[in-house]
Order: C-alpha cells, then structure tokens, then sequence
C-alpha cells in the first residue's frame, strides 16, 4: 500500500464518519428519544456501496482491473468501429420498424411509458437547441410547455378548436413567449441568465396558478379534447366523412411519435444549417461569432424561439393526451429533469438527448419499488454525472470549450 | 399610518432573514463565481434541526425554565450542523470541479440542491413540522403598532450575527484571506494563503447564517416544510444579486429591499398577496437589465457575467 493510497483511505474514512454525523441528527431524535439503530442502518447500507465503489475505483487507478477492462474497451471499439462504418439507413431502419410496431408488441402501461419518454425526447431536444447548440442555459425551459399546455387547453375547451389547427398556434405562442423571456435576458451571460430564465418560469407558474379567471388556478382545466380526424365512411354506396376522436392509446403513440419525429429531423437540420453553425459560434465564443458577423442578438432570440416551438407542440399533445392541465405540471423541477436529459445525454447531441430522456423517464419506471428515492437518486446522479462525464452519454461530435470558462 | 409602520416592521424582519440567507450566495459567489443552489436546502435543513433539536429539548422538560436559552443552544447547533453540511457538499461536488466548465459546477449544484432537498424529504416526511408555539406569542403594542417578542428576537439575532459577519469578514486574518481569494486566486496563492480551507472557512459562514435564518423562519411562520428552501433561497439571490453581488454590505441591503417589497406589495396592491413571490424575480429581472452590478456593485468585467 503506498502513501497516497493509504492518505485516500483515510480521506474515504472521514467522509464515512462526517457522512453519520450529518446523517444522525436527522433520523436519531424523534419522539424525545435519541435513537442510534436507524440511523446506523441507513448508514452502514450507503457505506458499503460506496466502499464497493470506492475500492473498484482504487484498483482501476493502480491498474489492476486492466486484465477486464481493456477487452471491454476493445469490445466497444470493434463495435463503435463496425457501426461507424455500416450506412447510416441500416442502423436506423431497424429503429424505426421497432418504434412502428411497438404499440403492437406491448401492453397499456408500456405504451404510457413510451408515450412519456417520446413527450420528454420533444422536450430534451427544444432545450438542447438553447443550451446545447446556443449555450444559453436556460432554466424555465417547461414555461414554453405550459404555455403550449394552456394555449390548446383554453382554445379546445372554449372554442372547441380541434388539435390540429392548434398545434400550430400553440407553436406560435410558444415561439413568442420565448421571444418575450429572450428579449430581456439577452444581455445576460451564463450565470445570471440561468437565473433569470428560474424567475420567469416561476413567473409563468405562478401567475398560471393564481390566474383563476382565465386558468382556473390550481384546479386546472378539465374537459379538454383528444386529437381526432375524419376518416372516410361509406355507408349504403353514399360516402361521408366521420370524425372521430382519437382516445385510445396507441393512437396517441403514434401521434407524439409523428411530433418527435418531427423535432428530430428538425433540430438536425436546424444542427447542420447556417443558423446552426452560428449557434455553436455563439456557444464557444460569443465575442468571436459577433465580430466575424454573426448578428449574436438576433440568433440568440431565434434559438429562444426554435427551442420554444418544441416545448409548445409538446405540451399541446400533454393537454390533450391528459385532457386536463394544472400548473403542478410546470414546476422547476420538471425543468431541471429536462436539463438533466440534455446535460446527461450529451450536450448538442440529437442521439444523446434520446438516450438521456430514455434514462431518465424509463429507467426508474423499472425500479418502481425504489419510487420514493427517485429524484434523490437523479440529484445524486446529475452531481456525479458532472464529476465523471461532463460531457455526457453519447457526446455531441462538435464540441468546444466556452472561452469563459478559461478565465 | 399605523398601518403603514405595522407593514414596515413585518417587512424589516422578513428582509433581514432574507439578508443572512444572501450572504451566504453573495460570499461563495464573490470567491468562486458560482450560484450554489444548494443553499436554500442548506437553509432548509437549519430550520428542521431547529424543529428537531427545539421539540426533543421540549421533551426533555429542559425548555420550561429557560425557554430562550433552549433556542439560542439550538441556534448554535443547528449553525454548527450546517457549516458541517456546506462543507461536506462542497467536498464532494464543487472542490473536484474546480477547474470544469462553469456550466458544469452549475449543474452539479442544481443536482446537489435536488439530492438535499429529497435527503430532507425521505427521512423528515412530506408534511409540515410544527416549531414549538412558546415563542410565538407574546408581544407588546407601542403607539398603535403591534411588535411580538418574536420580530425583535429575529431583529436581534439578524443585527447580532451581521456585526459579527462584518467583523469576521473586516477585522480578521481569515476575513482578509476571504477578501483576498475573492479579488485574485492565483495572486493569494501565491503569497500563502490556502485557498481551499478559505472557500470552505466561505461555505461554513455562508452556511451557519442560513440555518440561523431558517430557524427564524421557522418560527415566524410556525412550521417548516421539506422544499421551503426553494423560494426563499431564490429571493435572498435575488437580494444578493440587487445589493451587486460578491458584496456582502449590498447583500446585507438587497435583502432588506425585497422584504420590504415583499410585504409592501402584500399589503397595498390589489392581489399583491397571491403574486407576492414574483416581486422579487421581477426586481431581480429589472436589476439585472438595466444595472447589471447591482446597487453596490462594481464594474467587472465583461467575462464576469
């Protein structure tokens, strides 16, 4: 054992003992008793994971797992290798046959999964426009959600517009509500915007919250329709068109499955186009991309915009999916998941985004009895996260370092 | 009029918990330029030890001769607990980013502020725990204005603690050490002073103002609550952002504006009392837009913010 290992063990210990101290006030005095046992369970249960981790790592620093780890690694390689090489229509083939026949594959619950994970992949991919092609860090992304919630829940309960003619419009709205937050906020860099954006998507909630005139405040709004289409209908060789409303749920599938189809193939194309170049030129180096002519005032706002579009047409398909909306649904923390998604998978990376929503909103539907531990477990993960991958999952193939952060 | 200082009273004691959670934002982000997050749990986690501590104290039939006595130990406990928290939290997931893109220890914070917040959670429970009612009642009226022993405990603890701030901050070798990191980290590197036992000294100090705040908010509303660190952590940024962040007289002040526009707006604007959380983001918004350093700020430079 040698010095620095055994000077880490020690450190490893004391965080161990610091770790109980914290831990004891909060789980030992209850019921004008100090209790030791629970607090010592908790305890040991965290120790020994972390001393499994802990030792893991020791071993893969001084080398000895190499004899598991460099087949691994050649393993991915070979792999990475074979997939880079294949076209690109034979990885994506058997995707997309898969996303097709999925409704046909699973059961209800399965399907709500899938429903949720396609919701969240619109969602991660909006964001990822802001914070991942433009590097504005943006906090009250699900503000945008909201609006577009609302928009289609107010316009289809009052004036019963159908889903379609909707989706548009709460796109609009988005986009200008995104305009309305980008406005003011872009004077702001990094810290204080991240900031601001938190105070307007609480803004948005609250004010959502205690409009009761037009939002009916916490008790929401109920009522709301499903999407639905005509479908040609003959009867007796005369031919009529039905309408019909889509409730079931596989229709649903395909329908958000059609939207995140959708925003992929636009944010790729966004990725790969002009405006996207100027994004990453604002993203590495703002000062930079002005002075080479980039109009970084009027990029910044269409990022906020585009990445709203998104957000709306997603929560469109929430209230009608739901057909009912609160604003319990639009808090921060659902924000934070949405940056998690972004952050974890890979930050300007389409596939990385789809892996993080597919971590973060169908993983823990796997470990439904550890339910109450979930969002620890995602705060947990999100600080460790940053401490062993910054940059994510599957991260985004061009990708610099912001010249602020060298200072 | 009376009602105008009753409101003024309220406000002042609200603004200046609100200031002690600022200092606490306003120091580590003058040292290492980070929004920590997590504080607002930090100062959640104040105010739950104060339950704690308060009612095992109650059992214990320790608080019926000396009831204050009994607060100001559990003050001092919880403050000590805390400083232990902030610095644990800053071990394991800001020290280790150090040299990361900002926006990474941003993240990491966000995520700590989420882990701590359910840690509170799972082992205290989603509902409300109730502080002991011995202190909350009690008081004195003085020319129509009604002022309980409460609001000048809080007044007290508020003045005791910023003086000693000042104090530590302006007076000693390790306050200078703090206002030498915060100006240059390579230069008093240099000249020997150890920057991370400074920003850990920063933590703990920010962190022990915080718990005392939540044990004060505690009291004044009656009950604390697993995410009532969220709002208030916001607005004491806000506070710290309006006083010119990095600078603990403009925190100490920015914390007491948005109080009192807090209770202000509460009192006097139709509805104020529903929106009363957005005046603070809308004063923060309006700050940040058209003085971007905030009241006592300086100019820094561009790359700064």
């Amino acid at each position: 054992m040698t010095r620095g290992s055994r000077k880490s063990w020690q450190y490893f210990g004391l965080g161990l003992a610091w770790f109980y101290l914290l831990l004891w006030p909060l789980l030992g005095i209850r019921d004008g008793e100090l209790h030791f046992a629970d607090a010592f369970a908790v305890w040991l249960r965290v120790a020994v994971g972390a001393t499994i981790c802990f030792v893991l790592y020791r071993l893969g620093k001084a080398g000895r797992l190499d004899g598991v780890l460099s087949p691994l690694a050649a393993a991915r390689d070979a792999v990475g290798d074979a997939l880079g090489r294949a076209p690109r229509w034979m990885l994506l083939a058997p995707v997309i046959v898969f996303a097709l026949a999925y409704p046909m594959l699973t059961n209800r619950y399965a399907q709500d999964v899938a429903i949720n994970v396609l919701v969240y992949i619109c969602l991660g991919l909006g964001l990822n426009v802001v914070v991942g092609l433009c590097g504005l860090l943006d906090l009250g992304y699900i503000a945008f959600y909201g609006v577009g919630a609302y928009t289609y829940a107010l316009l289809s309960v009052h004036y019963s517009v159908p889903f379609w003619v909707c989706l548009p419009i709460c796109a609009i709205f988005a986009a200008v509500a995104g305009c309305f937050i980008g406005y003011p906020t872009l004077r702001m860099r990094g810290d204080y915007l991240a900031i601001v954006t938190l105070g307007f998507g609480e803004i948005v909630r609250i004010v959502i919250n205690n409009w009761m005139a037009l939002t009916g405040g916490p008790n929401g709004i109920l009522g709301i329709k499903s999407p639905g289409i005509y479908i040609p209908h003959f009867v007796d060789g005369s031919f009529s068109f039905e309408y019909l409303l889509l409730r079931k749920l596989e229709y649903l599938y395909y329908i958000i499955l059609a939207l995140a189809a959708f925003t992929i193939v636009a944010v790729h194309r966004i990725n790969f186009s002009r405006i996207g170049r100027a994004f990453e030129a604002i993203r590495e180096d703002e000062t930079a991309a002005e002075l080479m002519g980039v109009d970084t005032f009027r990029f910044k706002l269409l990022a906020y915009a585009l990445g709203a579009v998104f957000g709306g047409l997603a929560g469109a398909f929430f209230a009608a999916r739901m057909r009912f909306v609160s604003p319990e649904s639009f808090t921060f923390i659902e924000s934070a998941m949405v940056l998690a998604m972004v952050v974890l998978g890979g930050m300007g990376s389409i596939p990385g985004v789809i892996l993080g929503a597919l971590a973060l909103v169908a993983l823990p539907e796997a470990f439904r009895e550890f339910e109450l531990y979930r969002m620890l477990a995602f705060g947990g993960a999100m600080a460790v996260m940053m401490l062993v991958r910054p940059a994510g999952l599957w991260p985004a193939a061009r990708m610099g370092k912001r010249s602020d952060d060298t200072e | 009029m009376d009602y105008f200082f009753q409101q003024l009273i309220n406000g002042l004691t609200l603004g200046g918990v609100y200031a002690l959670v600022a200092l606490g934002y306003t120091m580590v982000y003058g040292i290492i330029q980070l929004i920590n997050f997590a504080h607002g749990e930090i100062f959640a986690a104040g105010g739950y030890l104060g339950v704690i501590l308060l009612s095992y104290m109650a059992s214990q039939g320790l608080m019926d001769s000396h009831p204050w006595f009994g607060l100001a130990f559990a003050l001092i406990l919880a403050m000590g607990y805390c400083a232990m928290l902030a610095m644990a939290v800053e071990k394991v997931a800001y020290k280790p980013l150090r040299q990361s893109s900002r926006l990474s220890v941003l993240l990491s914070a966000l995520g700590m502020s989420i882990f701590l917040q359910n840690g509170l959670m799972l082992t205290q429970g989603v509902y409300d725990k109730a502080y002991p009612t011995e202190f909350t009642h009690g008081g004195f009226e003085w020319l129509g204005v009604r002022v309980s022993f409460m609001q000048i405990g809080i007044l007290l603890v508020t003045t005791l603690l910023l003086v000693l701030l000042n104090t530590l901050v302006f007076r000693t070798r390790i306050g200078k050490a703090m206002r030498a990191t915060a100006q240059d980290k390579v230069m008093s590197a240099l000249v020997g002073i150890h920057s991370d036992k400074v920003i850990s000294t920063t933590f703990a100090i920010g962190a022990a103002l915080a718990a005392a705040a939540g044990i004060m908010v505690g009291l004044y509303y009656g009950s604390v609550r697993y995410d009532m660190g969220f709002v208030p952590g916001i607005k004491a940024f806000a506070a710290a952002v309006l006083g010119g962040i990095g600078n603990i007289t403009g925190a100490m002040i920015g914390g007491l504006i948005i109080g009192m526009v807090e209770i202000l707006a509460a009192a006097y604007i139709p509805a104020g009392g529903e929106y009363k959380d957005v005046f603070a983001f809308v004063i923060l918004i309006g700050v940040l837009y058209f003085m971007p350093t905030g009241i006592m700020g300086e100019n820094v430079d561009d790359t700064r913010v």
